[in-house]
């Protein structure tokens, strides 16, 4: 105890009561040491750097609903019959779990709201995880010392769709109980083991009686402890890596350039909690979402016409529809469904490969520095292209899930519609990274043109001798400085190592490399600029 | 407008409002003579056995066969190449398939539209009685499972069952094969969703009566009409097509909203 | 690295270095001549830094947004109150979800705008600089933890007693294995479920019934109640009295259809399957168990609705598109002597999505 003071009544008795409390505080938990690390931390400022706070708030969201609707649903699988308001479900013998979930929307004041509000959150919140990660793909943020942060964010949208797919399955009605069929004849096409995991996982036979407790034990323990946990990590890296700023004049590599925490960052970011929440509460108030009454409770007899999973899970759902017919083998007197393993093995290649991507390509630059100034997309063209490549991927795949539905609103045929996404399942990510890499090195060299000769200020101007031109307005040192600061990368040359050979990793390497930076834009050097690049376009 | 154009009005001269006046009344003379002599299913009381019965209507409804349906039915509604017989096929389907004015059909094609009707109410009863008097078939439906008072609750059940994995769950309709469709049921006249279960148009499988009783078809219209005229309560259905209109609705609404707002949250303030 | 560096280039590290000196650049060009960084660009002052009376006029503005986000919590409150849904009439469940709803959106965005507003206009925006460290710890750091593993190694003879440490290893790996033992629990202990895939309530004499949702069986089907372009959704008469009801419906659903016998194609060894051009095949999908339900009744095409395959009725059900590979199995019926429709026995084969030992 330093000082003994006597409080003195003061007008302001607010900053005497903050400061006493503060102190309080600070004497049983050293939270002055945090306050001065943190207080006034600086974080740059952008748009799309917003985005994964929209997936963070769009979860926290999630959690306070959901905690509202644990409250009274009931995740047991019990036969009982509804006997609410409902009028088209009265009598009708369902389990708790679906009965319990029509109260909440037509017996509990406000319950509809809030499933509603669960559930356009949880659509908001992947969706949200992946437009944030195009961003760290596309600007490179996933480069040094931040490749550890991109796996767990990786980890979090894989848990992101486990929790909307438990989720979505916990009313038991008839869309997701052909979701947990489809599920089913996925892990029982698994080779040696699937049966039996099939087993494990319901319990038994299909349905069974345990799916919704189990499912329910996972969306509201498990899956939320693991996505806290990786949520918790995830934000450490970013305190302890510093937020990366896209370039532009006074930031360098060893700055942050931005507003701090106290009080600016505080009143926007804690501001956008709200606009989220709101934007949230608003859609939640005004459509509609989900309506199990319509589907009924699960049985294994009816289906709905345009039976798709949520769209997180469509890329899944369209990879399954878009295999060719007859993909199955008997081979040593066991089935091989070819039909379920291709699109497991090809979705799973496929996320591992964005899984690892930064690895990749640390490994074909060699590139060991740390990076805090990030790309723009045109400055790194090959893996702008990847990008788009893989996003038409996971698009036309996305887009296989709603065939049916392409079919009747554009009175097509379905088998049309089927065929088309097939061709463009491979045809597509080669012309998307075509179109893309050229568009890059187009607007690299137009970039490039701007540093050199400056804008087109559309005033011609007649010269003595006659000859016209169009005034070019220089771009001023601050612009310009953005437009030449990227990093330039040379294809990796071969030279044998000291046994005087060259490896096959090497080669491999060298190959990549190629690949990726053949063709480049280099950027303006000072004499270059100097000269007006008079020599050079 | 200048004072002497205001003065003018006063003098008696048109009032500039005038023209709109007189649009306005035209328009409402010539809807309320509209609605006067158009007719309706609903308001067209028929007593359709005395009608089918009446070698009148028979006739006529012979001659506009003649006149509009033979070119593809056969002179004897026998069938050809390009319709099927219609021997048996009973009023039921004739009510149906001329009331929603999928008859005549526009062109070959997949299946036959939802277009407006080319035959009055009376002219569609009277090809009815036509085709009626062929040979006995499904005949037009009796008014008592017509009007919503069956359960809604077993209708739902029977709906989910036997038409709800082509016409999706709330009837908002569903693909089929070869470019072929479920249409939506919604605005569907009670008689003719009756009509289309009993006679299965097109590729729409039959329900007899001995499949779907009629008072499970009543239970089943009852059912929709329900679905039709209650609120949705949690708000806009997006067209009760489910996840994928919830998804594309998140993406370009929800998202672009929200990134509208990060786009104002992070700008330079003025 | 000789190959790194390309001919036009000196690796002049500290133009661009990156976090800690002396990092690789890998391929990186670093030009000799390149462009330098000309800082910060002038602060340009805003409206509400110039104008006290703009100032003014955003404080109002932020406030007022406060207070209405005041007054839609308040609202919000009222509405849950007075917007009563215990009749069960929809229209006043749309309404109180309407007005509970509308006033929380109001009070939620009202704060966000409020508050964002507060912070773009009103708080200062002179930029602010923070300098990056290196992530990796400093040489003294790095040695001293060094140092400590060092000490922990010596005291405690980690490395040096190797069979201390390898049956650590070997406990530690040991241990929870009983726990993922115990997980055995999630199935049953006492089936096996290779046989029960293999067979359904189907068998000899069982009558097919109409479907009525659920547990509900309707009553048995009479041949003569099929007519041509039916289709009837069945389940076994005896299912009401299964044990698991949902269970043995998910294996027994069938889809009952007539055709004209000329158009189907009967094979010689299901030739007594069908009856007089009635036919009934599995529900199930053999895809990944979806409820084939889709009938056309003119193609003959029944349609998945999850996938899109499609099986062709006339052809024993044989997969004509889609991603399904077996025909949808035949459930062989005949009549018995009341003229009801029964099953000759169970079906042939496993129903529903293919599995590993399917042909076992």
């Amino acid at each position: 105890m330093s000082t003994v003071t006597t409080p003195k009544t003061q007008s302001k008795s607010g900053s005497t009561f903050t400061a006493k409390a503060a102190s309080y505080l600070d004497e049983r938990t050293s939270i002055g040491v945090a306050v001065k690390e943190f207080g006034r931390k600086v974080f740059p400022d952008h748009w799309s750097f917003l985005l994964g706070e929209v997936a963070l708030y769009s979860f926290i969201v999630i959690l306070i609903s959901g905690t509202f609707l644990t409250l009274f649903f009931q995740a047991s699988m019990v036969e009982t019959h509804y006997d609410g308001p409902y009028v088209p479900m009265k009598g009708i013998e369902m389990s708790a779990a679906m009965a319990s979930t029509l109260d909440i929307s037509f017996s509990v004041r406000g319950g509809l709201l809030m499933r509603q509000v669960h559930h356009w959150a949880a659509l908001l919140f992947v969706a949200s995880i992946g437009l944030h990660m195009l961003r760290i793909f596309f600007t490179g943020a996933f480069r040094k010392p931040r490749e550890l942060n991109w796996v767990i964010g990786f980890v979090l949208f894989i848990l992101a769709m486990a929790e909307g797919f438990t989720g979505y399955s916990l009313p038991d009605d008839v869309l997701s109980g052909n979701g947990l069929r489809i599920i089913d004849g996925l892990i029982k096409a698994i080779p040696v083991i699937g049966t039996y995991l099939s087993f494990f996982f319901f319990g038994g036979e299909f349905p069974g009686t345990d799916i919704v407790g189990r499912l329910y034990m996972l969306h509201i323990m498990l899956l939320p402890a693991l996505v806290i946990l990786f949520v918790a990590l995830h934000l450490a890296f970013v305190v302890i890596h510093k937020h990366t700023q896209y370039p532009g004049p006074g930031k360098t590599q060893q700055n942050v350039v931005g507003y701090p925490v106290l009080p600016v960052y505080a009143a926007k970011a804690g501001g956008f909690f709200f606009i989220v929440f709101g934007v949230i509460m608003l859609i939640a108030t005004f459509v509609q979402i989900n309506p199990i009454w319509n589907y009924g409770p699960y049985d294994p007899s009816p289906v709905s016409a345009g039976t798709q999973p949520d769209w997180y899970i469509g890329f899944a759902d369209g990879m399954l529809r878009l295999i060719p017919p007859g993909w199955e083998t008997e081979w040593f007197g066991y089935t091989w469904s070819w039909n379920m393993l291709v699109p497991i093995i090809i979705m799973g290649g496929f996320l591992v490969l964005v899984a690892i991507y930064p690895f990749i390509e640390a490994w074909v630059t060699g590139d060991k520095r740390e990076h805090h100034i990030l790309d723009r997309p045109r400055n790194a063209p090959t893996r702008t292209a990847i990008g788009a490549a893989g996003v038409t991927f996971y698009a036309v795949m996305w887009a296989g899930a709603s065939s049916d539905l392409i079919a009747t609103h554009f009175q097509l045929a379905m088998e049309g519609v089927i065929h088309t996404l097939q061709a463009l399942l491979i045809l597509g990510p080669i012309v998307a990274y075509f179109v893309t890499k050229r568009i890059c090195l187009g607007l690299q060299k137009k970039d490039r043109s701007i540093a050199l000769h400056g804008y087109e200020s559309g005033r011609i101007v007649r010269l003595q001798g006659g000859e016209f031109i169009e005034v070019h307005k220089p771009v001023s040192e601050y612009e310009r400085w953005t437009l030449v600061s990227y990093h330039d990368y040379a294809p990796l040359m071969l030279r044998p190592n000291d046994d005087g050979k060259i490896p096959f990793s090497r080669r491999l390497r060298a190959g990549f490399s190629r690949w990726f930076f053949e063709n480049r834009v280099v950027p303006p050097t000072q004499g270059e600029i100097e000269q007006g690049g008079h020599d050079s376009h | 407008m200048t004072l002497s154009q205001k003065k003018a009005g006063k003098s008696g001269r048109r009032h500039p409002l005038a023209t709109v006046a007189l649009v306005a009344i035209g328009l409402l003379v010539t809807g309320a003579a509209y609605t006067g002599f158009s007719q309706t299913s609903a308001t067209a009381e028929v007593d359709w056995p005395t009608f089918s019965q009446d070698e009148s209507n028979i006739t006529a409804g012979e001659k506009l066969f003649g006149a509009n349906c033979a070119t593809c039915h056969g002179l004897e509604a026998e069938g050809t190449d390009d319709g099927p017989s219609l021997i048996g096929a009973g009023a039921a389907s004739v009510n149906f398939q001329v009331g929603t004015g999928r008859m005549p059909l526009a062109f070959q094609g997949p299946q036959g539209m939802v277009k407006p009707k080319q035959f009055s109410e009376e002219e569609t009863l009277q090809l009815a009685a036509y085709v009626a008097s062929l040979a006995p078939g499904p005949d037009l439906p009796d008014a008592k499972y017509l009007d919503g008072s069956g359960d809604v609750s077993t209708g739902g059940t029977l709906f989910r069952i036997n038409c709800a994995m082509c016409h999706n769950v709330a009837g908002a309709g569903g693909a089929l094969t070869e470019g072929k469709w479920a249409p939506p049921l919604t605005g569907v006249a009670p008689t003719h969703i009756y009509e289309a279960m009993v006679t299965g148009p097109q590729n729409m499988p039959v329900f007899n009566d001995a499949n779907i009783t009629p008072q499970e078809k009543s239970d089943i219209i009852s059912y929709l009409k329900y679905l039709e005229e209650k609120p949705a309560v949690g708000g806009l259905t997006l067209g009760s097509l489910g996840p994928v209109a919830e998804g594309l609705f998140i993406w370009i609404i929800g998202l672009g909203a929200v990134i509208a707002f990060t786009v104002w949250v992070t700008a330079k303030s003025n | 690295m000789a190959d790194e560096a390309t001919s036009n280039s000196k690796a002049v590290a500290n133009a661009h270095s990156h976090g800690e000196a002396g990092a690789s650049a890998g391929t990186a060009v670093i030009a000799s001549d390149a462009v330098q960084n000309p800082g910060l660009p002038p602060h340009r002052k805003r409206v509400t830094d110039l104008n006290p009376k703009r100032a003014k006029r955003a404080e109002r503005t932020v406030y007022t947004l406060f207070y209405i986000s005041v007054a839609g919590s308040l609202g919000s409150m009222l509405a849950y109150m007075f917007f009563p849904i215990e009749s069960g009439e929809l229209w006043q469940i749309r309404l109180s979800t309407l007005f509970i709803g509308l006033g929380m959106a109001l009070a939620l965005l009202a704060i966000g705008v409020g508050a964002v507003h507060w912070g773009k206009a009103l708080m200062a925006d002179h930029e602010s600089i923070d300098v990056r460290h290196p992530v990796a710890s400093d040489e003294e750091t790095r040695e001293a933890s060094s140092e400590i593993f060092k000490i922990a190694d010596e005291e405690s003879g980690f490395t040096r007693r190797t069979l201390v440490r390898n049956s650590l290893l070997g406990a530690l790996i040991a241990f929870p294995i009983p726990g993922i033992t115990l997980l055995r629990g999630l199935a049953p202990q006492d089936q096996d479920p290779v046989t029960l895939l293999k067979h359904t309530l189907w068998d000899k004499g069982v009558r097919l019934a109409r479907d009525h949702g659920g547990a509900a069986v309707g009553a048995p089907i009479r041949a003569a109640e099929v007519t041509i372009g039916s289709v009837f959704h069945v389940v076994p008469e005896n299912l009401a009295n299964a044990e698991d009801v949902l269970n043995e419906k998910a294996k027994a659903i069938v889809l009952l259809m007539r055709l004209d016998p000329s158009d189907l194609k009967v094979s010689e060894e299901r030739k007594d399957w069908s009856y007089d051009g009635i036919v009934a095949y599995s529900k199930v999908c053999t895809h990944v168990g979806c409820p084939v339900a889709l009938n056309e009744q003119h193609t003959h095409h029944l349609l998945c609705p999850c996938h899109q395959s499609q099986f062709d009725v006339s052809d024993e059900a044989k997969v004509v598109f889609g991603p399904a590979k077996r025909p949808l199995p035949q459930l062989p019926i005949t009549v018995d002597d009341e003229g009801y429709l029964v099953a000759q026995s169970d079906f042939h084969e496993p129903v529903g999505p293919s599995f590993w030992e399917r042909l076992k």
